[in-house]
């Protein structure tokens, strides 16, 4: 049987070898508890190590044009890059 | 600090800059034992929405004495004005290990999500809230998670609650007495208390009464404040204290090309108070405000 591990990392640009600057993990397994909050090193320097370490890449943000007269507002994580290992579980 | 003191130019720039200031160990020892006997019996007042500070607690209560310390007035006065407004207040309680197995819970509350208070909130000026930790807060007791530097992106309250973890986000870790002040955009979020000490922080957010303009203490702000200096080639070091450098402070979770976005945004909250749209930092928004065309009407007119 098997069960989705899936990390979220954001990156500093859209680039998948830029530095993390955000880092989410969601354990389907229910092995481990995370939590916001919960560590202040990410799991990887930057996008592509994740890759490199075996998670598989199922999608990325897409670049949005900015709305006319907001150019410069600012508000969520713009480069966000979500990964998944498939892990097996005994029932 | 020490009295009554209103925020310098320096402090008020870093408010801009980070969204908040910590105050350590702030407010007397007769104060939060007194804040902590009241807990234990009659507890914090309600409070209508939109009632003036200053009329919000009873006189002889710990809150009273809190909002009325001179070194608090100092703070209030800088960033809301003389007669602020409470928009609301809030006893965040999280529970040690011995009560929560009295009420029969098992493993701790999982820390709160990030989130930003209330909604989302364009306006030119800003809230502020109060947080207020009358005990020491020990690193296994989950006090207030918060990202400097997040208070200008405008999202929508627990929209950013997918995130778990971001660079530069600190816990408050404190003595008792401790009082932390948010711009009301901070994002934040209540930790996990793994601790056996129920952990106790009073929030209060108020809203100013007056437009938030020159309000703090100007004294130290100088001509040579306004002057543009070298930009990305710099070959000295600028002085410690240099007004730019504050508003322009990075903070390591930005994007590569948002931190230049945050700068401009704080240069125009800085221009709010300042009273002065002429103000610029590292020429952030000159070089958008000041194309050919209006170089020739300016000089036009002046000729």
């Amino acid at each position: 049987m098997k069960r989705q591990n899936v990390l979220v990392l954001y990156l500093a640009d859209s680039a998948l070898d830029s530095p993390v600057i955000a880092w989410s993990s969601w354990d389907g397994t229910g092995t481990t508890r995370r939590m916001a909050g919960d560590e202040q090193e990410p799991p990887y320097p930057d996008g592509l190590s994740a890759l490199r370490d075996g998670w598989r890449l199922f999608q990325t943000s897409q670049l949005v044009p900015h709305y006319p007269g907001a150019e410069t507002q600012t508000s969520y994580l713009k480069y966000e890059f979500l990964f998944e290992q498939l892990v097996e579980v005994v029932p | 600090m020490s009295g009554y003191r209103k925020l310098t130019t320096r402090e008020m720039a870093r408010f801009v800059a980070r969204g908040y200031l910590m105050y350590p160990a702030l407010t007397p020892p007769e104060l939060t034992e007194r804040y902590l006997a009241e807990a234990a019996g009659p507890g914090v007042p309600e409070v209508p929405a939109g009632t003036p500070l200053l009329d919000a607690y009873p006189p002889g209560s710990a809150l009273h004495g809190l909002i009325t310390l001179p070194e608090v007035r100092g703070v209030l006065d800088s960033l809301v004005g003389p007669a602020p407004l409470v928009d609301h207040h809030f006893v965040h309680l999280t529970l040690g290990r011995p009560e929560r197995e009295a009420l029969g819970m098992g493993q701790a509350l999982p820390s709160q999500h990030w989130h930003q208070d209330s909604t989302i909130d364009t306006r030119a000026g800003f809230d502020v809230q109060l947080m207020w930790f009358p005990h020491e807060v020990t690193p296994d007791m989950g006090g207030t998670r918060y990202l400097p530097g997040s208070h200008l992106r405008i999202v929508s309250e627990a929209a950013i609650a997918r995130y778990q973890n971001i660079r530069g986000q600190r816990h408050v870790v404190c003595p008792a007495g401790s009082l932390l002040v948010l711009h009301h955009g901070i994002w934040h979020g209540g930790g996990s208390n793994g601790g056996e000490t129920t952990r106790h922080m009073v929030k209060i957010r108020l809203h100013p009464t007056v437009p938030q303009v020159r309000l703090w203490d100007l004294s130290d702000f100088a001509e040579a404040d306004r002057a543009q200096r070298p930009i990305f080639w710099q070959r000295a070091a600028r002085p410690d204290g240099d007004l730019h450098d504050i508003l322009c402070e990075y903070q390591p979770w930005y994007e590569a090309d948002t931190a230049r976005l945050e700068f401009i945004n704080r240069v125009r909250l800085f221009r709010y108070l300042l009273g002065d749209e002429t103000f610029d930092a590292d020429y952030w928004l000159t070089r958008l405000e000041f194309p050919p065309e209006r170089r020739v009407e300016t000089a036009s007119a002046t000729a």
